[in-house]
Order: structure tokens, then C-alpha cells, then sequence
């Protein structure tokens, strides 16, 4: 889409899902009354102090480790300056010259194949409040997110387009809801994405500008591919990159200017004396390796060992609870793993996003082992399983086999029986069993076809097969 | 580096205006000056310090000998909202109101 080296790099805030803010008691919570979760500590108010969220604390090393960062083991807080009134206190508690992670990476797989793009650190900090524009009165404020943990992963520049960016913010977002720390919810502001982009001549240096306001995961990609293709322009015509930071407008899908450099901030970064250094002790580091469940391209590797399809995997661990699902039915299906990835994937999965709005299994993994069993087994058929699969989903029952009773979905595997009928059934096509006998084989689906039209379907097809063979000779 | 070469001269007067507006601040003009006087001598007294031969040093980040006091997890009262707004010199129901503020125009 350009002739130009362009280079990405984002910077996520992931609020963290502690039950309390960073440095306050106050709770963490969304939707509660106005200014109703505040305190002296999270509104600033001269003489209070903050105290560090422990839980805070292993979540932000949790996602280190994940990304195979170095923790820092001797880390500090320190004061960002700026005015907004969101922001009571003038600063904003933040991590400057020694953030608790740093130097790690993640791997990014799409169309462009496989990437691994660094991450050049990870801190802590405080989220400010919220303002609300737009009243006649003037501007309205609300401090209840206002000291809620956030941590920021700052990535190094190494997206070369809007496709990478994207996939690397679903990365992202994947791990920590995997880990538990967020809820990476981008529409809602759990998740935050800031890209700074740059475009210039191969070989050149490009000047990068920020775009903040990414609040949604398409319009992350189009808002890059909107500002590559404007810079591209300049570079086109000759022009100039300044460095700015640009607001995306989702509605007019295009960028405009925020700030430019004249007005670049100066945060003005000293260590905040209202706390003490912070050390990262061995305990800590051994209860968060404890805490840190098995990764999800660890996990794809291993569904991929057992046989399942390397697309199947990445389906399989694009939540955890899906994992964790598919290896109950694996366990209930003699670890088969096609026919759990089937039942999983085609069914329990299929069902999840018709009927449980994307967000829940309606079928239980017990149950839907349990259906996989039967049709093995050749109870019923695989046509009958997924009537019955289908009839659990609708109803919300977990009873399988008493739907198969109720319904008459029993295969009928009993050779007497069949023989009975297949006897009978040789004996009113006697022109089509000379042909079959003088070597039209192609007939042997026309016998199927009526023990089945006979046993409404219900024939145990491998059972029929070998009366048939035996009877026809 | 002699006092008297530098007195005045550590501060210069944009840096001044620059810190004032960081600061949200407006001085007269004479303060400007007096200031910039003044914050140099600061910076001259501070100067001091790189006489010493600090190389072998740890930075020092508090002078507290103290390190990692952290809070579990656990939910305590916040205060109750009439409490909150009796800071608030101006509200609209449980909102703070301040005067108007343009979307996205962070300064
Ligand atoms: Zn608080």
C-alpha cells in the first residue's frame, strides 16, 4: 500500500482487574454513582498517601514473564506532571527510567506470516479520571476510575503495516485476558491503543507521529492505514513529517491534530517521594512463575503434538477457556483429537456463538463427551448426534441418552433384525441382485439405501454392510 | 566553574516563561526577572554538589532506608459523595464541573 519503509510501534494501556485501585483502598469498579469510589488518596487531597496495590504489582511481573521480559528487580515510582482536570493530584503516579519489566517480546502470526515484535517495556501506573464533554455547564468529572491500575506495554517500532499492528494488539489482548489481568476490552476502555507511525524513503528515517484514540480494533488498522497513506502523500510531494500527535475520529475516519511540537509536553519526571523504592523479591518472582498458567503458543504446540490441524489449534487457544473445554471432550473421546476438534469446534463452538451470544458454551463439555461417545460407540449415527446435540443446545438439558430413548435415535445394531429385513428386501429386488451378482457393484448403495428408507434410518450402517456383503455374496 | 561567571545566567528568562506556563502560572514581568535571579542562585547553590566525586555512588531514590511497603488487595470505604463534593466549588448532581474543556485538547 506504500513505496515507503513504514514503521510502527504502539503503546497499549491494559486497565488491570484488582479489586481495588493502585494506591488506595477505593474500589475498582465501573458503573457505580458518580465520585462515589473516591478517597483522599485517589482525589489528591494535600497530605494523603499512597500505598502500592500489591496484587497490582504480580499482575504487571505475570505479563513480564509471559513476554519474556527482565523483570526489575529494583524498581521505583515517579511523578509525570500535567494539568487536566481529570487528573486532581497535577501528576500522574508513573514508572519513568526503571519500569518493572523491560526487553521482552511477542510473537505475531497472519497473512504476513510469522513476526516476533519487541517489547521494549512494561510499567505501572494510575488511570485518571473521566471527563465528560458536552454540557452546557461546562465540563463534568468523575473520579471513580481515577487511580484504577493500568499497566502500559510499549512495543518497539517493528510493524511494517496496519495488518501486523492488528494482530499484534489481538496478541496482546489475548495474553492478558489469558493471564487474567484485563479484561481487554477496547470499546469499553479496558484496553487502550496509541500507535505512532512514521513513513519515509527506504533507507531514511522517518519522523513519527502519535494517533491516540484507537478504540476499536478495526479502527486500529484504519486508522494506520489512513495515516501511511497520508504520509506517503507528503513524502510523495516532497514534503516534510512533522512531528504531532493525532486524534482519530472513528466517525470521519481520519486523523486530525491534536498537538503539535511547539506545544510538546514536558512531563517534568522525578521520583515521587511519597513512596519507597520497590523491590521485586524471589517470593514474588516464584508466586507469579506459580500463578502463570501454560502460555497459548505453548499450548498450541502441544495441540498441534496430539495431533490436532495447526488452524484447529489456533481456534482451540483463542480464549483459554476453549482449551480447557476441548481437553475435557479430548479425555471423553479416547483422545481422539479429530473427533474432539470436530465435536468442539463444529458444535460446542458453532453453538456458543448462535446461542450463547459468543460468550458462553450452552453445552457442557461432559455432555457434548458424552454425545461424541455415543456416536462412536455407533449408538446412534452422526446425523442423530448432532439432532441430539442440537436438541441440548436448544433446551439446555444434559441428558443425551434419554433425548436418544425419547426420540427412537437408537441405531439397530442387533444382526437378527437386520437380517430380517435385509432377507426381505433381497427377496422384493430379485432383478436388482442379479445385477448386483453380475457385478454391478455401484447397486450396494441401492441396498443401503432401502435398509435405511426400512429402518427409518436408524441401521447400524456398519452392521448393514456386512449382512448385505454376507447375504449378496 | 566560578559563581560569579554564571550568576544570573543559569536560568535564562524563556525558561522562566517556559516553566511559568508548564506551571500554569503568570508572572509579571519583573518577577520573571526576579525569578530568573533567583532560581539560577538555586541552581548555583545545588552546583555544589558535582564537586564531589560521586562515580562509585548508587543513586539514592529516598532517604528513607525502607523499600516495598505494599497494600494486599482489600477493599476499604471510600467516602461518601456529600463528603467529596464539599471540595467541589462548583457540581451538577454527583459530577465535579470545570470550566469547559475541548475534547482531545490535553495540554
Ligand atoms: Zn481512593
Amino acid at each position: 500500500m506504500s513505496d515507503y519503509a513504514v514503521t510502527i510501534g504502539l503503546e497499549v494501556h491494559a486497565q488491570l482487574l484488582t479489586n481495588t485501585k493502585m494506591f488506595c483502598g477505593c474500589k475498582a469498579s465501573y458503573g457505580a454513582a458518580h465520585n462515589s469510589l473516591t478517597c483522599p488518596v485517589c482525589m489528591g487531597l494535600p497530605g494523603a498517601l499512597p500505598m502500592p496495590n500489591r496484587r497490582a504489582i504480580e499482575m504487571a511481573v505475570k505479563v513480564g514473564l509471559a513476554t519474556g521480559s527482565t523483570i526489575t528487580r529494583a524498581t521505583k515510582f515517579d511523578r509525570k506532571n500535567y494539568f487536566y482536570p481529570d487528573l486532581p493530584k497535577g501528576y500522574q503516579i508513573s514508572q519513568f527510567d526503571k519500569p518493572i519489566c523491560a526487553g521482552g517480546s511477542m510473537e505475531i502470526r497472519g497473512l504476513f506470516g510469522v513476526k516476533r515484535v519487541g517489547i521494549t517495556r512494561i510499567h505501572l501506573e494510575e488511570d485518571a479520571g473521566k471527563s465528560q464533554h458536552g454540557d452546557d455547564d461546562g465540563t463534568l468529572i468523575d473520579l471513580n476510575r481515577c487511580g484504577v491500575p493500568l499497566i502500559e506495554i510499549v512495543s518497539e517500532p517493528d510493524m511494517s503495516s496496519p495488518e501486523e499492528a492488528y494482530a499484534y494488539l489481538m496478541e496482546i489482548r489475548r495474553l492478558v485476558r489469558w493471564l487474567e489481568v484485563c479484561d481487554g476490552n477496547l470499546e469499553e476502555g479496558s484496553l487502550r491503543c496509541d500507535a505512532n507511525i512514521s513513513v519515509a524513503p527506504e533507507g531514511e528515517r522517518g519522523v513519527p507521529v502519535e494517533i491516540k484514540n484507537l478504540n476499536s480494533f478495526h479502527g486500529v488498522e484504519k486508522a494506520i492505514r489512513y495515516e501511511i497513506e497520508r504520509q506517503s502523500e507528503v513524502v510523495r510531494n516532497g514534503g516534510k513529517i512533522s512531528r504531532m500527535t493525532l486524534l482519530w475520529d472513528s466517525d470521519k475516519g481520519e486523523t486530525r491534530v491534536m498537538r503539535t511540537k511547539e506545544a510538546a509536553h514536558d512531563y517534568r519526571y522525578f521520583p515521587e517521594p511519597d513512596l519507597v523504592e520497590l523491590s521485586i523479591s524471589d517470593q514474588m518472582m516464584a508466586e507469579a512463575h506459580e500463578a502463570s498458567p501454560e502460555y497459548p503458543w505453548v499450548r498450541r504446540e502441544r495441540y498441534v503434538g496430539i495431533g490436532v490441524k495447526p488452524d484447529d489449534a489456533d481456534v482451540l487457544t483463542a480464549e483459554k477457556e476453549f482449551g480447557e473445554y476441548f481437553e475435557e471432550v479430548f479425555a471423553g473421546c479416547n483422545n481422539e483429537a479429530p473427533r474432539a476438534v470436530r465435536w468442539v469446534i463444529g458444535e460446542a463452538l458453532r453453538w456458543r456463538k448462535e446461542l450463547g451470544g459468543g460468550e458462553r458454551f450452552v453445552v457442557s463439555a461432559y455432555a457434548t463427551a458424552e454425545v461424541a461417545g455415543l456416536e462412536a460407540s455407533g449408538k446412534i449415527s452422526g446425523l442423530a448426534a448432532k439432532t441430539v446435540y442440537e436438541e441440548m443446545a436448544r433446551t439446555g438439558r444434559s441428558d443425551p441418552a434419554m433425548i436418544v430413548k425419547e426420540k427412537g435415535l437408537e441405531q439397530v445394531s442387533d444382526t437378527g433384525a437386520l437380517e430380517a429385513v435385509i432377507t426381505k428386501i433381497i427377496e422384493d429386488n430379485p432383478k436388482e441382485v442379479e445385477r448386483y451378482r453380475g457385478g454391478d457393484m455401484k447397486l450396494k448403495g441401492f441396498f443401503v439405501g432401502q435398509v435405511m428408507k426400512a429402518m427409518g434410518g436408524k441401521a447400524d450402517p456398519k452392521a448393514t454392510g456386512e449382512i448385505l456383503g454376507r447375504l449378496l455374496g | 566553574m566560578k559563581h560569579e561567571e554564571t550568576k544570573g545566567r543559569r536560568i535564562s528568562l524563556e525558561e522562566v516563561n517556559r516553566i511559568a506556563e508548564l506551571a500554569r502560572l503568570s508572572p509579571s514581568e519583573d518577577e520573571r526577572e526576579q525569578l530568573a535571579a533567583k532560581m539560577s542562585s538555586v541552581i548555583d547553590f545545588v552546583e555544589q554538589l558535582n564537586e564531589l566525586d560521586t562515580t562509585s555512588i548508587e543513586p539514592l531514590h529516598h532517604v528513607l532506608d525502607l523499600h516495598s511497603v505494599l497494600r494486599d488487595d482489600v477493599v476499604r470505604p471510600s467516602l461518601p459523595v456529600s463528603e467529596v463534593m464539599k471540595n467541589a466549588p462548583q457540581k451538577k448532581g454527583d459530577y465535579f464541573i470545570v470550566p469547559r474543556v475541548i475534547k482531545g485538547a490535553e495540554t
